[in-house]
């Protein structure tokens, strides 16, 4: 019996950096959303945190259009 | 298909019932998170996961055609085999929903192959190597890999976010964060599971003489495959959501986002680096870690402690069944009858039976279940849950247990 602890050793790393960045990345960009939302209703705007949100969001709409491909692939 | 005889015909029709329980017994997988939090209206979610299941059911026929080679020796197989292993399967699945426990429909399909191909062809027929590697280890790694990965995104979270993710941006963003992974689990439960049953039809066809050896699945396989797994997880198992999503732990949307973002992850890497992890066992224990990775979150061990015996039994128990079935067709066409008639016998049982008492739907999907057995008269949404934590096992366990 062959235990292919390589391939279960890889699947447990990626799937962990991958999880803990994405949720990482999408919490950031919450975070510049709610920044804009705060400075709104202060009666500003915060265009860098709302572009910093986008870019964040972007960041995971690429992994998950990776994990698409992955699907039909 | 000019060949399509009488014991084809009841494997097909069994293959898809198996392929219907299989949607609602994983409704949970991707929605359950979802609707616990409120992304998503409970309708609305298992509307979105059918029609992405069905979608998922057309992407590839990859693995319907690895289906059933490894674990059993396929050559020689008789469709009996096949109706028997998926009597073990379907009524296994009915079982544990009954009970909303979540369990692998996956495991369930293989007990029972592994079953009625001990009992039809003795036990040399399995491979007990592939059953270590295929199904023991993954059992115990994909809890653990999802469980650790969602716990250490949500503490992450709960850090990045602390008193900046806040109002109705965040909240809308957790929303469609939610939305999203919960789409790309139901996806790829479409691509996996919708398959396996096409790959069990295709091999019976193959084994009843119906279709070439080695040909893909034929379209209409495909399109009823795709729609018994679609009508299944439409109709949710709702008793099995209500589990994973409010009975395991209390999610709040941060909670929710890691741990199906991390049960997505972990099931695309783990089938895309070849060591495939069960969808049912990869979200159980996301939900588990995203549980633990708040502050002052817990996990229900109770609950949880139910469904690792489930977990456990689940090959068994379904091969045990398999193993009888098979044996009872073994006495010839009457036989097969029999199992047949049990077969929709238990199934209407087991439907009466969840009929009776608490009726879970998509209307009390979100209400704790242990409400009614601590007897708080307080709103459901004031009832304190901690309540439930230090009590004894069997307190919160056993009227739950009847409850669910």
């Amino acid at each position: 019996m062959k235990i292919d602890w390589a391939a279960l050793g890889s699947v447990f790393g990626v799937s962990l950096v991958i999880t803990v960045a994405v949720v990482g990345v999408f919490t950031l960009g919450i975070v510049g959303l709610s920044r804009h939302e705060r400075a709104v209703a202060d009666g500003g705007s915060a265009a860098p945190a709302v572009a910093g949100a986008y870019a964040c969001f972007a960041a995971c709409a690429a992994v998950v259009a990776y994990g698409i491909y992955l699907i039909v692939a | 298909m000019e060949s399509f005889s009488l014991i084809l015909a009841i494997v097909v029709v069994t293959a898809l019932a198996f392929d219907f329980t299989n949607g609602f017994h994983d409704t949970a997988n991707a929605m359950a998170t979802t609707i616990s939090t409120g992304a998503l209206k409970p309708k609305v979610a298992v509307a979105m996961s059918a029609v992405l299941n069905l979608v998922g059911a057309f992407l590839s026929v990859e693995v319907a055609n690895t289906i059933s080679k490894g674990l059993v020796d396929e050559s020689g197989i008789r469709p009996e085999v096949i109706f028997a292993a998926l009597v073990g399967a379907i009524l296994w699945n009915l079982l544990t929903w009954l009970v909303g426990l979540p369990s692998s429909s996956s495991h369930a399909l293989m007990g029972g192959l592994i079953g009625a191909t001990i009992a039809s062809a003795g036990a040399g027929a399995v491979h007990g190597d592939v059953l270590v590697t295929k199904v023991l280890i993954p059992a115990i790694a994909a809890p653990i890999v999802a469980g650790i990965a969602a716990m250490l995104a949500t503490r992450l979270s709960y850090k990045l976010g602390a008193k900046r993710a806040e109002g109705k941006a965040a909240e809308k963003g957790y929303r469609a964060g939610q939305i999203a992974s919960a789409g790309l689990v139901s996806l790829a439960h479409g691509t996996n599971d919708a398959q396996k049953t096409m790959g069990i039809i295709t091999l019976a066809l193959v084994a009843g003489g119906a279709v070439a050896p080695d040909s893909d699945p034929p379209v209409w396989v495909i399109l009823s495959a795709g729609l018994a797994i679609a009508l299944g997880t439409y109709l949710g198992g709702w008793r099995i959501i209500r589990t994973m999503g409010k009975g395991l732990t209390d999610l709040q949307p941060q909670q929710g986002f890691a741990a199906q973002t991390s049960a997505a992850t972990v099931i695309l890497a783990s089938s895309h680096l070849g060591f495939s992890l069960s969808t049912t066992h990869s979200v159980s224990g996301s939900v588990m870690g995203a549980g633990l990775g708040r502050k002052g979150g817990v996990v229900r061990w109770s609950t949880a402690t139910r469904m690792f015996v489930a977990w456990g039994l689940t090959l068994p128990a379904a091969a045990l069944v398999g193993a009888v079935a098979e044996w009872v067709t073994g006495f010839g066409d009457w036989g097969t009858a029999l199992v047949a008639v049990f077969l929709i016998a238990s199934s209407a049982a087991i439907w009466v039976a969840s009929r009776r008492g608490d009726v879970v739907d998509h209307t009390n999907v979100n209400d704790v279940d242990d409400s009614p057995a601590i007897e708080i008269a307080a709103p459901a949404g004031e009832v304190p849950l901690t309540a439930t934590i230090p009590s004894p096992a069997e307190v919160t366990a056993k009227p739950s247990a009847t409850a669910l």
